[in-house]
């Protein structure tokens, strides 16, 4: 499959520091509608800042967002939002006194005529989406701290799939979850593409990214090592790239 | 805990018939433990007065209307608190805002309004209010911002507050009381005239009951129309009959205090009657109306608007939050502007209710409120917190404080009593949280 057309999502020279350190240095990648593409390097290396950027949760210093070849300025989430850009945090970003339904709609709350929140209306909605992601989950009336880490998971990803996005960003969403769990996640990423929905993949484990990504683009040190598509190199090869910065095929 | 297992289990397992009915009615078990700690001091001090002083004075119409009246100034800004605290903040300037808006407002009436519009205008007392009101919130948004925008901890920033405004209601008086208020406006303290009567606390009763009737009827319908498990009909019928006999029962109690005799023969005179001997009772005092109007739109505000979900989302996770798209700061400035408005109110019923403006009004307050916030059972890790609750907790403070003056304890002991039974309210609570994740 090749990527023709205009990218649904292109980060462009994107650059941000903090207090001197320059956490992602004009880097760019891009997205196309049904594809997955992998976000990987070590720890520090800039991945979540740099997707961070496009969530809305920072702002670049510098570099330019296009979505569907638009360019779009991000200064906050709600600005994300509106751009159907969905984020499911490594932290899950929930609410923890709140129930799962309030976490669902956090900031979108469904309302009345009156202008009052409809509970109803919300737990109904949660409970419909619940059941196709996590046909277990029970607990819609306790603060989702009482939830185990994989059903807090499945309301963060029914908080990103529930919406209609059309970019969705997972920042390591099966860090928490048990080998069954995973399977579903892998699952529900395969459907989402399919459906057309372009996925930012943020993952340590190699054989989920050789598995689940169309592209992997590699960073280390806030540097964009490279963007190699998945069936054109080994997981050997990836590896050099996170631990040496460099893809030994294309040295040569 | 396992993903795969069903919560519906939870519910199967035996349990005490306590803990069964609080399930099934769904009632709050703390509220539960509230009301039944509030009996025992009612109780308990009525009989202490029985058998020490032959004179049981605490379960009266007179005392316990006595004490409602008292509890209102604490009971309003109480449900500010909460929110205050529930978004991991602290007001510790309520008590000089009391003091510094009750003396903006005492000379607005008694020394500005009357050279305008002259002594006893009708319009004095509806001016001093507004004006009341929007210097209040106005003070509360100062501090929203500093706390907010500015970054600075809002107990350094409350805790200037609390010093400069106590100095700024002791030099625009300077140093003395402003007395007495406008007539009309002191009716917003309650006292004889400030009740509403019989026949319009009947009326407010009846409102209510049928207020609590839609509550439920709604409540049902609702569940039946999105298919949500119901309450069995007896637990609601419980539910309405518990409501409407509190509700009858709060209407004669306020009915069954008569109006002292000197302020109806005063009344008598006024009218032009002779009233000599006549029962009039003092029915439902205006500043209970306006805690419990306030107490039902800061519930409705908290727990059916976005305003009120944001607060508790900010208090849960303030990142989160942040992440959702909700302007956190914005809503924090919010909070303490409304904490202001509401602290306008407090101080209106207070200075009313003593018919005069003192540099010194309100002095501890701060520490009342905070502490019914958090007997109510408000977190003060934040995120968690209810409007009743800290209602009652500052019921439970104000009949501890009272029950002891009858009995004739001296202010000394009071503070002491005071200070052990919040540590002691705040650990029991603990305890009980503990108990609860398990």
């Amino acid at each position: 499959m090749a990527n023709v057309g205009t990218p649904l999502v292109e980060l462009k020279d994107i650059s941000i520091s903090f207090g001197g350190i320059k956490a992602v240095d004009r880097v760019s990648v891009d997205l196309y509608p049904g594809e997955v593409v992998g976000l990987l390097g070590h720890n520090g290396a800039g991945k979540s800042t740099l997707i961070k950027c496009l969530s809305g949760a920072y702002k670049a210093d510098a570099g330019e967002v296009f979505i569907n070849g638009e360019k779009v300025i991000i200064n906050n989430p709600r600005d994300a939002r509106d751009q159907n850009i969905e984020t499911i945090y490594q932290t899950l970003a929930l609410a923890d006194n709140l129930d799962a339904a309030s976490n669902l709609f956090l900031g979108r709350e469904l309302v009345t005529k009156s202008g009052f929140l409809d509970e109803s209306k919300m737990e109904a909605e949660t409970r419909k989406i619940m059941a196709r992601l996590n046909p277990n989950f029970q607990k819609f009336d306790v603060p989702v701290s009482a939830l185990s880490g994989g059903q807090r998971q499945s309301v963060a990803i029914a908080r990103a799939v529930y919406f209609d996005a059309k970019i969705l960003i997972m920042d390591e969403p099966t860090a928490a979850l048990g080998p069954q769990e995973t399977e579903m996640v892998a699952e529900l990423i395969q459907e989402l593409k399919n459906q057309g929905l372009g996925i930012f993949l943020i993952e340590h484990d190699i054989h989920h990214v050789m598995k689940l990504c169309d592209r992997a683009s590699v960073m280390k040190n806030g540097l964009l090592v490279g963007t190699e598509r998945v069936e054109n190199v080994t997981e050997d090869d990836i590896l050099s790239m996170i631990i040496l910065g460099k893809n030994p095929k294309r040295a040569k | 805990m396992n993903d795969t297992t069903p919560s519906k289990n939870a519910d199967d397992s035996p349990k005490s018939i306590i803990s069964r009915f609080i399930t099934v009615t769904e009632t709050d078990p703390r509220l539960l433990g509230m009301l039944g700690a509030l009996a025992l001091i009612w109780v308990g001090f009525h009989f202490y007065g029985v058998i020490f002083n032959d004179f049981g004075a605490f379960l009266t119409p007179r005392n316990l209307w006595n004490l409602s009246v008292q509890t209102s100034s604490i009971g309003i800004m109480a449900t500010g608190m909460v929110l205050v605290i529930v978004t991991r903040n602290i007001d510790l300037s309520v008590g000089s805002m009391i003091g510094v808006i009750a003396m903006a407002m005492g000379l607005l009436q008694v020394e500005v309004l009357p050279q305008f519009v002259g002594i006893g205008h009708w319009s004095i007392s509806i001016i001093a209010v507004i004006v009341g009101l929007i210097f209040g919130t106005l003070i509360g948004a100062i501090h929203g911002w500093l706390i907010a925008y500015r970054e600075i901890p809002a107990f350094i920033v409350t805790l200037g507050g609390l010093m400069v405004w106590r100095g700024m209601a002791f030099l625009s008086g300077g140093g003395r009381t402003i007395s007495p208020v406008d007539p009309s406006f002191a009716l917003l303290g309650g006292g004889p005239y400030g009740a509403v009567g019989a026949s319009i606390s009947w009326i407010i009763g009846g409102l209510a009951c049928v207020g609590v009737g839609y509550v439920i009827y709604s409540g049902r319908h609702s569940r039946i129309k999105h298919d949500f498990h119901l309450r069995p009909m007896w637990a609601e019928i419980m539910l309405i009959t518990v409501g409407w006999a509190s509700i009858i029962g709060a209407v004669i109690l306020v009915n069954s205090y008569p109006w002292p005799k000197g302020i109806v023969r005063q009344y008598g005179a006024k009218v032009g009657q002779d009233l000599e001997g006549t029962f009039i009772s003092h029915g439902f005092a205006v500043p209970v109306l306006i805690l419990v109007a306030v107490g039902i739109g800061m519930t409705i505000l908290m727990t059916r608007t976005r305003f009120g979900r944001y607060v508790f989302a900010i208090g849960g996770n303030p990142e989160a939050a942040a992440l959702a798209g909700i302007d956190t700061k914005w809503v924090t400035m919010k909070v303490f502007a409304l904490m202001g408005m509401l602290t306008a109110i407090a101080s209106v019923i207070a200075s009313a209710r003593l018919n005069s403006a003192t540099n010194a009004l309100g002095i501890l307050d701060e520490l009342y409120v905070i502490a019914a916030a958090v007997i109510g059972g408000t977190s003060l890790a934040g995120g968690i917190g209810k409007i009743y609750g800290a209602i009652l907790g500052a019921l439970v403070m104000q009949s501890l404080q009272s029950g002891m003056v009858l009995i004739g304890f001296d202010s000394a002991i009071q503070r002491i009593v005071v200070g052990v039974v919040l540590v002691l309210a705040v650990y029991l609570d603990i305890v009980y949280n503990k108990r609860v994740k398990k």
